[in-house]
């Protein structure tokens, strides 16, 4: 699943940041700012007037992201893998 | 001894101002990167050892890897390969305790520069409180580099990096081998060096979060804080500003009463002291709206407001992040077109910049101040609001809803969409420092006394010898101004702006406003205060009262309504050249602006003139 999809509150553990293109500059950030499999991820808030952009908290820190950017992160929830 | 060169870099949000602040005080310049448009901080200060330190203040990045021309600096300066820059000889990298996972990567890309570096573990008392516990020397072991704890908030909260700063500079650590996975030993280190008890800053934050990202509750606390900004800065200032007023009438009338009438006196009290007085006044104004600014900035809730406002800024197909740069433009465009630079999208950065102008900055607020004073009652509305608040209130809208509607246009005939990317950190919730804020009021309020006593006093000056000479005639009748190449000049510009209502003396006034808005206003003091004969020194401390006997209402909202659009002002253009290498973005935005300028001061007249 994707992070864009998973639900406010749920928590999550990503598997992979995925480049659309060759060498996406914005995946690249996203593995710069702690996007990396195994990190725990949490949905904490979505945007008035249609949910986007979202934010979201990794570790103690929390970043600000639209759904098309949030699209190249595969997660998988915590209870999925129970 | 010889001076020490240090750079001071870090992630965004580690707290690296504060600390700059704390080792320089008031011993700072601010600049720009020879070549850029990057702001450059340097400050001064001598270590108890005697050693003389200069302190580099480098844009804040996340890697090494730019992605923007302040990270780009940042990397190059490290390297020393910054043209004009001289290499630094020790780094002192700052992360913040409380946020070590995103920190201390960066931190690892600096062994790869090849020069000696510091760690200064930066808001150390935060991550004590949060039940944290460091293990300071085993991190160091495992970083590869010298680490002290700093408070930068605190008085004496740099005291273990400026003993560390007296002793031999630290060997350069080696490289790790490439392709070593950061991430990785970030958490390996984390592992061994630290020890979570709960995070508790981490609950405030969520339960925080929860109000001020609230999808109902989030909007409406934005627009409160906006419009109580405003309100403040129209409410507040006022008792400030008499205050500065009555001081500027009282000396002018002071110096009128010690000098002999003639061509001196009425150089100093009608060009100087009535000229630049009245722009002094909006200084009280202009502090209260950078405060605001500063404490939202400080406080970490801008970053926040740009995430609410993304999908409203989308509408006119920009990002979030066009929000930071354009709220900075409510106080001066200038630094808010130089603030674009963190839009890593060039066509949305190009965009930023293009409507930029049409944020009212506070060199605006003079004028709108007068004309509001001076035409609309002061009166209240449903109780608690200002009717003269609430009009200043709809004139920054007008601004606003004109840049987002100028945006879309602009947007229109954009073929290639590339995708905007919002894509920032929201750093933790502070509470502001008050060294820090009033440092940041300082430079603001330097930098306007300053163009008050260059810019501003010249250009009185100028406009006071063109509004005095050529004499008229002996015996002739009317006020002299009539006679003067000024009076002349604005009876030649008068056909173009007649239609808007405007009369010669706003006419006049219009010139020195190019090269700084606020000058509008002291110039309309200087040619009423000649204009009105003798009675010099009230003309220009009552300027207020006296235009609405000279004006009609429909002129003064006529004067609004070109105020909100009008280019001008040379130091935007200028920086709007600077900051695009491009003459025809500069073209485009005097062009456009001069447009909607005439067309909404011609509609606001006629349409005033028929009520």
């Amino acid at each position: 699943m994707r992070l864009s999809d998973l639900p406010r509150g749920t928590d999550a553990v990503i598997d992979a940041v995925d480049d659309p293109g060759n060498a996406d500059p914005v995946a690249q950030r996203l593995r710069e700012l702690g996007f990396v499999p195994g990190e725990a991820v949490r949905v904490v808030a979505t945007a008035p007037m249609g949910g986007d952009p979202i934010a979201v908290r990794i570790g103690f820190t929390r970043f600000a992201l639209r759904r098309t950017e949030a699209e190249r992160v595969s997660v998988h929830t915590v209870k999925e893998q129970e | 001894m010889t001076t020490l060169n240090i750079a001071l870099v870090g992630n965004p949000n580690c707290g690296k101002t504060a600390l700059f602040n704390l080792l320089t005080g008031s011993r700072q310049k601010v600049a720009n990167y020879a070549g850029a448009t990057v702001e450059r901080k340097e400050g001064w200060f001598t270590t108890a050892g005697g050693r003389r330190v200069r302190l580099l203040d480098l844009p804040g990045a996340y890697s090494l890897n730019a992605t923007s021309p302040d990270e780009a600096v940042t990397r190059d300066v490290c390297a020393g390969t910054y043209r004009g820059e001289t290499a630094p000889d020790l780094l002192v990298c700052v992360a913040d305790a409380t946020n070590l996972r995103l920190h201390l990567r960066f931190v690892l890309e600096m062994r790869a520069i090849g020069r000696p570096v510091l760690l200064a573990l930066n808001m150390i008392d935060a991550a004590r409180r949060n039940g944290m516990e460091i293990d300071l020397p085993r991190l160091q072991a495992e970083l590869g580099m010298p680490v002290v704890a700093t408070v930068g908030v605190r008085r004496n909260g740099a005291c273990d990096l400026l003993a560390e700063l007296d002793g031999p500079l630290p060997p350069v650590p080696a490289p790790l081998p490439p392709g070593t996975d950061l991430h990785a030993m970030v958490r390996g280190i984390l592992a061994d060096c630290v020890t979570h008890a709960s995070p508790l800053s981490d609950r405030i934050e969520e339960r925080l979060d929860r109000w001020v990202l609230h999808p109902v509750w989030g909007p409406l606390l934005l627009v409160v804080l906006l419009f109580f900004m405003f309100q403040a800065v129209f409410a507040w200032a006022q008792p400030l500003m008499d205050g500065i007023d009555a001081g500027m009438g009282m000396l002018g009338q002071a110096v009128g009463q010690m000098l002999p009438p003639g061509v001196i006196r009425s150089l100093i009290v009608d060009g100087i002291i009535a000229g630049a007085g009245s722009v002094v006044t909006f200084l009280p104004q202009i502090l209260i709206l950078f405060l605001w600014i500063l404490v939202l900035e400080e406080s970490g809730y801008l970053p926040r407001a740009a995430f609410l406002l993304d999908r409203f800024m989308s509408v006119a197909g920009l990002s979030g992040r066009s929000f930071i740069p354009l709220l900075s433009s409510f106080a001066c465009a200038v630094p808010g077109i130089m603030a674009t630079r963190t839009i890593q999208n060039p066509r949305d950065r190009l965009i930023t910049i293009l409507i930029a102008p049409l944020m009212t900055c506070s060199a605006r607020l003079p004028v709108y101040t007068l004309l509001i004073g001076a035409f609309i009652p002061h009166r209240s509305i449903a109780g608690f609001l200002n009717l003269q608040g609430l009009v200043l209130f709809v004139l920054y809208a007008i601004g606003i809803g004109s840049a987002l509607l100028v945006a879309r246009v602009l947007r229109w005939r954009d073929t290639d969409r590339q995708e905007a990317t919002l894509l920032m950190e929201l750093p933790a919730y502070r509470l502001p420092n008050p060294r820090d804020l009033a440092l940041g009021l300082w430079e603001r309020a330097r930098i306007f006394l300053v163009r008050v006593g260059t810019t501003i006093v010249s250009l009185t000056v100028l406009l006071w010898g063109l509004s005095s000479f050529p004499p008229p005639p002996a015996g002739a009748p009317g006020p002299a101004i009539d006679w003067s190449l000024a009076g002349r000049i604005g009876h030649l510009m008068l056909p173009v702006f007649a239609p808007l209502g405007f009369n010669w003396q706003i006419c006049v006034a219009l010139i020195p406003g190019l090269a700084a808005r606020e000058v509008a206003v002291g110039a309309l003091a200087t040619v009423y205060s000649l204009g009105s004969g003798t009675d010099t020194d009230q003309a220009a401390s009552q300027l207020g009262q006296m235009l609405p006997t000279h004006w009609s209402l429909a002129t003064a909202l006529s004067l609004l309504a070109w105020y909100v659009y009008a280019p001008q002002c040379v130091a935007t253009l200028a920086v709007i050249r600077r900051e695009t290498l491009s003459w025809s973005v500069v073209g485009l935005a005097a062009g456009y602006l001069f447009a909607l300028a005439y067309a909404a001061a011609f509609l606001t007249y006629h349409i005033a003139l028929m009520f």
